[in-house]
């Protein structure tokens, strides 16, 4: 597998079978964790989709297409960007930030976003589906349905479009169909319920293009290896500004994928560590968060089996967070199975304190962040005092605070 | 205790479709949903699901959604569908529990089919437990004697549905339709199909549910399906009723109604 020509993607960018340890088996499994929990209905299509997702990662015409969108249309690579006014709150450690705020679209969630609508194109489907919290999934997907000429429908908790109100005009603008949830918590989890029972009902024209590493086989690995470019970038990127390997990577966990995107391509480098903030909310003792890997416990939610807010009868509890894309009371299966193997740690970050690294990003370096991404950046303040002055950090950046300044508006009566 | 076996050998005698019914415990409150079933059973439902509530039914439509969400509001937890069951099983009908995976889970396979098989029940109908996933749920049920009812659906080809129907015992549930619960206008004509296929792969009974509504669409599905499976159309009755008591008529006439077209 070597690199094509000029190209910044291989089919080994994209993992694979056996390219990398930690694959999921046949059946979608990493560990006990992952696999399949879905209506039967909806069986044929998943294995459609990943038989058809197996051909393409190592078809070289598929990834000189995603490449040349990548490269083109989200504007890859992104870039790193050191900040060192940022930094010296953080004990003085070094903190680098992986740039996704930078993507078109302003976060990450387009990486994957382009792979799957061409993976809709390969199906022969001419409409996509798309749950979306903070709406940075949904605006990806409707502007990848504009570009390709598909049928988007957008489904998005109430509350979301509340507090994400210019997302939900970006989509519409886009095109899209954005359909608010009002059942349950209203709010990503119950989104992604009712895209499940649109596509159990249109499934033969309609790909259901998931936006994190959840959700059953295939979608954690296909997630995962179209968001793998983020962290293949960045480690390439981090040894050429300082000749070395960070010692720690910093993401946000809602679903997942940034997390995974950014961490995948260290995994097997044991001297990295990898770090993974969870929305906090209000506080652990308060009941009121989302803290899914480090106060839930093992059960199955959206067709996987991982780790969930759930009561002792196994309902899930409504999650809390002040960000939309975080506020999720599940979680990918391959974070669950990095939490058990102990290759990757898991943190919570209140409310306050993401919004406290949001402001303080800012005004130190100039760059408002989005408030999922603001929890990792409050953990690289956390670690680099920990760590100390000689710690080189790498903060995966997921995403732009534009969409959030109506919660900040709120938050410091701007 | 009357095990779906009897119930689908005295049905074969009869020669006609067995009657399934569905109702979540706790709905539309803990005593009302054990009169709604009783009164079903008493107008000719020859089974009855007790739906388990859950927080998040992703294979439901609007009416059952609603009715499940009252239900949790109104506190119901396991302990009540099993007392559920109890009250149910004790009107004559073979009952069983339809749950997502997840309540079972957690509350430990093993216990479950057993606290089940005390309280009355004959078994379950799991509609997101997939084959690759059943064995510990096969098991336990296995030892707690009670039957395992998994879907098939129209997508489903033929390798699937041996799979599939190769989990369960007591029946097989074909999902008429690509979709989630609800009444329609009228039956999907992929079921017809679906049964065919299913039959050439299982010599277990084979139920038809999703969609099925009325009198009519009972009698078009029990010409060529083994059971005839309704719910939405049941919890419809009871959303609309005023009160109680006219809730309780309507199931009572709906299941009459249902009882004359597995009989046509
Ligand atoms: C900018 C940004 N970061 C992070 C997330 C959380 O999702 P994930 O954990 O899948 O990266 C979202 C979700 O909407 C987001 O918009």
């Amino acid at each position: 597998m070597t690199a094509t020509e000029g190209s910044i993607l291989t089919p080994a960018d994209l993992a694979g079978n056996g390219v990398h340890g930690n694959d999921p088996d046949i059946h979608g499994k990493f560990g006990i964790f992952g696999g399949r929990y879905v209506p039967e209905a909806l069986i044929p299509a998943l294995d459609e989709v990943a038989a058809e997702y197996e051909k393409a990662k190592t078809d070289l015409a598929f990834l000189r297409e995603f490449d040349h969108l990548l490269r083109t249309y989200a504007g890859r690579p992104t870039t790193l960007t050191e900040v060192p006014r940022f930094a010296e709150h953080a004990g003085g450690a070094r903190i680098l930030l992986k740039r996704e705020d930078l993507t078109h679209t302003g976060a990450h969630k387009i990486n994957n976003v382009l792979g799957q609508a061409l993976l809709t194109k390969r199906l022969g489907k001419r409409r996509v589906i798309a749950e979306t919290g903070a709406g940075q999934h949904g605006v990806a997907t409707a502007t990848a349905a504009a570009l390709m000429g598909l049928e988007c429908v957008i489904y998005m908790g109430a509350v979301d479009c509340e507090r994400q109100a210019l997302n939900v005009a970006r989509m519409k603008l886009l095109g899209a169909t954005v359909v608010p949830v009002t059942n349950g918590s209203q709010t990503l989890k119950d989104a992604i319920n009712e895209a499940f029972r649109d596509w159990v009902t249109n499934v033969d024209h309609t790909h259901y293009l998931f936006g994190t590493v959840a959700g059953p086989h295939p979608f954690p690995e296909i997630v995962r290896d179209f968001a793998r470019i983020i962290g293949v970038e960045a480690r390439r990127q981090v040894q050429e500004l300082t000749g070395r390997l960070p010692d720690a990577v910093c993401a946000a966990v809602g679903g997942g994928s940034n997390a995974i995107g950014v961490f995948h391509a260290f995994v097997e480098d044991e001297n990295v560590r990898l770090y993974g903030y969870e929305a906090g909310g209000r506080g652990a003792e308060t009941g009121e968060h989302a803290l899914t890997l480090t106060e839930g416990s093992v059960g199955v939610l959206h067709g996987a089996r991982t780790y969930v807010l759930q009561d002792e009868e196994g309902q899930t509890i409504e999650s809390h967070s002040i960000s939309a894309g975080l506020d999720y009371p599940g979680v990918g299966p391959e974070h669950a199975w990095l939490k058990d193997t102990g290759r990757a740690t898991y943190e919570g970050v209140t409310d306050a304190e993401a919004m406290e690294a949001f402001a303080l990003l800012a005004r130190t370096e100039g760059i408002i962040p989005a408030i999922e991404s603001s929890h990792a950046l409050a953990g690289a303040l956390r670690l680099g005092r920990e760590l100390g002055p000689d710690a080189l950090i790498l903060v995966n950046l997921s995403g732009r605070g534009d969409k959030d300044m109506g919660t900040a508006m709120k938050y410091f009566n701007l | 205790m009357t095990t779906l076996h009897a119930v689908f050998d005295k049905a074969r005698a009869e020669d006609r479709a067995a009657l399934v019914g569905y109702l979540p415990a706790g709905f539309p409150t803990k005593d009302g949903a054990v009169a709604a079933a009783t009164a079903m059973v008493e107008a000719g439902c020859d089974v009855i699901e007790i739906g388990l509530p859950y927080s998040d039914p992703l294979m439901d439509g609007p009416t059952i959604q609603d009715a499940v969400h009252r239900s949790l509001t109104n506190g119901t937890r396991i302990a009540d569908v099993l007392r559920t069951v109890e009250g149910v099983a004790k009107s004559g009908a073979a009952t069983l529990v339809m749950t997502y995976w997840n309540p079972i889970d957690r509350y430990g396979a093993e216990r479950f089919a057993r606290d089940l098989a005390s309280a009355g029940g004959v078994g379950t109908i799991t509609p997101d437990l997939t084959p690759e996933e059943s064995e510990p749920w096969l098991a336990a049920s296995k030892d707690a004697g009670i039957d395992t009812v998994f879907l098939v659906a129209p997508s489903s080809p033929d390798e699937r549905i041996a799979r599939v129907a190769g989990c369960c015992t007591g029946f097989v549930y074909a999902a008429s339709l690509m979709g989630v619960t609800g009444a329609r206008e009228s039956v999907s004509s992929a079921a017809e199909g679906l049964v065919k296929r299913t039959r050439a792969n299982t010599a277990l009974p084979v139920c038809v549910g999703l969609g099925v509504g009325n009198g009519a669409q009972a009698a078009e599905v029990a010409a060529y399906a083994d059971g005839v499976i309704v719910g939405s159309a049941f919890i419809r009755r009871l959303l609309d009723a005023p009160d109680e008591k006219s809730g309780l008529a309507a199931v009572r006439e709906l299941a009459s109604e249902l009882a004359r077209g597995v009989r046509r």
